[in-house]
């Protein structure tokens, strides 16, 4: 058990009985835990611009009545503080009259070590693979004008305890290294970025000299996009590589497949269940149980196993994404996603690694079967608007296709479709699926959480290409 | 209650001991405070109550040029001792660097002006629901709205920042927001739309009812959107995302972006980067402004800043560390902007939207699509349909595209700025983007 209450004047039997006083007649709800130490070193302009450390520590106290979630957090877990929040929770949900439900499912697998990745390294180490980067990337191009480096680590501990004093705790490690390179030839500059991380060591992703393939990839993709021309404008065939691309389908269904907007039948998938939503052979999972990912949890944010839950199989939408209190008021079972960014915020459905597993086909044959289109290898960030289904993703990487050829590499655009017809425009799925790098940061009501995506090659057959050129 | 100043001097200068006693040759601190209250409301019933209380204290210790710096939530003494002692010696172990150090001493901020950035009154939860239940009445009138959520938050502020040099001071802010998001359906498609407002005191804040009627009226609007054509097309932009690229601007002549080389306007300085009647300014001092501020994040004064005269590029927003990288001296912008705004255009809205017969009128934009390297600049974006100055129909489902550095030389504005955001533009109209559909 961790030391939560160590240095207080709360002592974990009184936090217990406030916790059970504040929940007495409420249908969910638990005080949450959180110590969090992190750290971060950036290598910027030839210099390590900046190390530093944080130490977050605090509380979130939630009431669930019916639909209605009363949540208090602070900083200071006293036995004052407790109270005030305890008093705030109760002030909200005057009139509740439910009845807790004290079942949570139990596992006792783990997905990561019990590691404190920051410790395993020192400073000195992390500090002299940065200057290596950096004087890696400029004697290997004398193109190279900026290098930025960075190594971002964490241990974050939570522990959860519900009413009638039930415990589940879990400590996750998570690490993140990422370099991005600037390039100027003849006047014109472009960007590569490239990372690797997930909730390992730091050794677990740089053995020998491993840092070197991440700042090649940085250094590929901006010397592609330095001879890169105008993107077009307009509708047409897009390929999509395998791993990362994959936001696609996290911004395009994952977000609409989340249960609050489907309680609340905001999503344009709350009427659809067990309909076709895609193409035949395309199968989509979410699953919190791949060891060492970014996205997998071992147990979620209210203490419920993670699972490997299936949205979409064979093109039938089958399942959405719950936490409790979606789940209870939809009768259905959490199925262990319900997360928060950090104490200060209140338990969401949240994806952790989104993934479309693999068909048959080679992405040979989806390049040679397109006339006019764009192959697009890596992106930057995307946003859906979950009412109208309309989502985005901007090309980091991406070449033409003419006739049945890859051309020319175009300029970063963004790329727009609809979410639930664009799975149904998807003509081809490949047998390369891949997961991404580890790299993922997913933002939802200004809560950001680390997440996984995963894909094959696909085929889609129309989709809106945001360039320049008519 | 937020904690008061006194409370967080003692921590600060707590603090700056420490960092002395365990060797650090300088150091600053910072130490917030904010209790935020929120009531959520969904369908007209209470659906979400969530209180914050926020401690927080961010420490930097320097060693001549070394530097290094922690954060940290738990202010009980005994943890602050751990930390700045770990903080001290990891900046033994950081490489120098030369621009490292404090701002210069007589670049602080000397007074503290009254700039009317608190309200004390405190509204209690039960006013926040009568307010609430009151906008989503008003939203719900219309029978094509199917779903509303809207939120009250009260958010009460305290800092000081302190540092080695004898600088501390810091002020209570206050900020009070509602907002609305509403869903419409028809035959055709659901729509969702929003409005908020945030004053720093109560009294100026909007009434429910209009704010309900301008969300549920906007969201309306989008129902039955259609898909236009690629083409070339002059683009309005509404004010609300057109502040988006003033904060493009901003990130581009941020001093970081260009000591690192990193920014399409570095070397632009003195040069004309808009079209000729454009004028940008950065005003901190004003009462009540949602960006306003006494000095900047490292206690820095601030004064005006005339960013864009006549369309010429006059200054670049400069923090002390890349001001020195540059040889220039900070001009109280780390941190960045304060109120930064487009001053206005000398055409009607109405003029404007009449100004060409073709045109698209942008009410929202998404994805990341601002390139500051290269000035690429490629969003998704919903709107509508204008022909010889009338709002034809919704259109949506489509990107525009262009570069900033051909965007900003075609920028016109028109005369309706007002002060509602920290960033704020008039309606703007850029003429020749591309804009990619069909």
């Amino acid at each position: 058990m961790s030391k939560f209450f160590e240095n207080s004047d709360l002592s974990r039997k009184e936090a217990e009985n406030i916790i059970s006083d504040t929940l007495q007649k409420c249908d969910d709800g638990e005080l949450y835990l959180e110590n969090s130490k992190s750290e971060s070193i950036i290598l910027d302009d030839n210099k390590i611009k900046n190390s530093s450390y944080n130490s977050d520590l605090g509380f979130g106290l939630r009431a669930v009545s019916g639909e209605i979630v009363a949540y208090s957090h602070s900083n200071e877990i006293s036995k004052n503080s407790l109270k005030k929040s305890s008093d705030n929770l109760k002030s909200t949900l005057k009139s509740a009259k439910g009845n807790y439900n004290y079942a949570i499912p139990k596992s006792n697998k783990s997905y990561y070590e019990n590691i404190n990745p920051i410790e395993q390294k020192s400073l000195n180490d992390k500090i002299e693979i940065l200057n290596n980067v950096n004087k890696y990337l400029r004697s290997k191009d004398n193109n190279v004008k900026q290098v930025t480096a960075n190594f971002l680590g964490e241990q974050k501990s939570v522990e959860i305890i519900r009413s009638g004093g039930e415990t589940l705790s879990d400590v996750r490690p998570l690490i993140r290294f990422n370099v991005s390179v600037m390039l100027e030839k003849n006047g014109r500059k472009e960007t590569g970025v490239y990372g690797i991380g997930g909730r390992q060591s730091y050794d677990s992703y740089l053995r020998k000299d491993n840092w070197k393939n991440v700042c090649d990839e940085a250094l590929r993709i901006a010397s592609v996009n330095l001879e890169s021309k105008p993107a077009p404008a307009g509708e047409m065939k897009v390929v999509l590589g395998p791993g990362w691309p994959a936001i696609l389908i996290h911004e395009a269904v994952g977000h609409g497949l989340e249960g609050d907007f489907n309680r609340k039948k905001t999503s344009a998938f709350h009427n659809l269940m067990g309909q076709k939503v895609a193409s035949e052979g395309v199968t989509i999972i979410d699953d919190g149980t791949i060891d060492n990912r970014r996205g997998s949890l071992t147990i979620d944010d209210e203490g419920t196993p993670t699972e490997k839950t299936i949205l979409i199989e064979n093109g039938i939408l089958k399942n959405f994404m719950q936490d409790r209190l979606n789940a209870r008021l939809m009768n259905t079972r959490s199925t262990g996603s319900g997360r928060r960014e950090n104490y200060r915020h209140v338990v969401l459905p949240r994806m952790r690694n989104t993934m479309m597993l693999s068909g048959k086909q080679t992405q040979d044959e989806m390049i040679k079967s397109v006339d006019k289109g764009i192959f697009a290898v890596s992106f930057g960030g995307g946003q859906v608007d979950i009412t109208s289904g309309k989502f985005v993703f901007n090309c980091t990487e991406a070449y033409e296709i003419v006739n049945g050829k890859i051309g020319s590499p175009i300029k970063g655009a963004t790329l727009i479709g609809d979410g639930p017809s664009i799975l149904k425009e998807v003509s081809m799925v490949g047998n390369d699926m891949m997961l991404d790098p580890g790299i993922g940061t997913c933002g939802k009501a200004g809560q950001g959480v680390p997440v996984g995506v995963a894909q094959p090659s696909i085929l889609i057959n129309k989709m809106t290409v945001g360039g320049t050129k008519l | 209650m937020v904690k008061d100043q006194e409370f967080l001097r003692k921590k600060a200068s707590y603090c700056l001991g420490l960092a002395k006693k365990f060797g650090a040759t300088s150091s600053s601190v910072i130490v917030n405070n904010s209790v935020a209250e929120t009531v959520n409301f969904r369908n007209k019933k209470l659906d979400e109550s969530n209180r914050s209380d926020d401690l927080g204290i961010n420490i930097t210790t320097y060693i001549g040029k070394k530097k290094s710096s922690i954060f940290s939530s738990n202010l009980l003494n005994d943890n602050l001792n751990i930390l700045i002692e770990k903080c001290v010696e990891t900046t033994k172990n950081t490489p120098e660097d030369e621009f490292n150090c404090l701002p210069d001493k007589d670049l602080l901020a000397k007074e503290v002006k009254d700039l009317n950035l608190y309200d004390d009154t405190n509204i209690e939860n039960d006013h926040k629901i009568d307010y609430l239940q009151k906008l989503e009445v008003s939203a719900f009138q219309n029978e094509k709205i199917i779903n509303t959520e809207s939120s009250f938050t009260q958010n009460k502020s305290n800092f000081i920042l302190a540092n080695s040099e004898g600088f501390c001071d810091g002020y209570k802010t206050s900020s009070f927001t509602a907002s609305s998001v509403t869903v419409a359906k028809d035959e055709v498609s659901m729509e969702r739309d929003y409005e908020y407002s945030t004053k720093c005191f109560l009294k100026d804040l909007i009434d429910p009812e209009e704010l309900g009627k301008l969300a549920a009226d906007q969201t309306i609007k989008k129902l039955s959107p259609k898909k236009i054509g690629s083409e070339k097309i002059n683009i309005i932009f509404d004010k609300r995302i057109a502040k988006g690229l003033l904060s493009s601007f901003a990130s581009a002549v941020s001093s970081s972006a260009i000591s690192r080389g990193t920014s399409f306007l570095k070397d632009k300085i003195n040069q004309k980067i808009f079209s000729d009647s454009i004028n940008i300014f950065d005003k901190p001092d004003i009462l009540k402004g949602l960006g306003s501020r006494s000095f900047d994040s490292e206690g820095v004064k601030t004064d005006t800043l005339k960013l864009v005269e006549q369309g010429v590029l006059k200054n670049y927003l400069i923090d002390t560390y890349n001001g020195k990288k540059l040889n220039l001296k900070s001009n109280g912008r780390c941190g960045g902007t304060s109120n930064l705004y487009f001053e206005n255009g000398n055409i009607s809205f109405k003029d404007l939207l009449n100004s060409s017969s073709k045109s698209l009128y942008i009410t929202e934009t998404i994805g990341h699509g601002s390139n500051i390297v290269t000035g690429d600049y490629s969003v998704g974006a919903t709107g509508f349909l204008v022909e010889n100055g009338e709002f034809k129909y919704p259109i949506n489902e489509i990107t525009i595209a262009g570069n900033f550095k051909d965007m900003f030389k075609n920028i016109s504005l028109a005369n309706d700025l007002e002060f509602k955001y920290a960033t704020n533009s008039p309606t703007i109209m850029i003429e020749g983007m591309v804009v990619a559909g069909k």
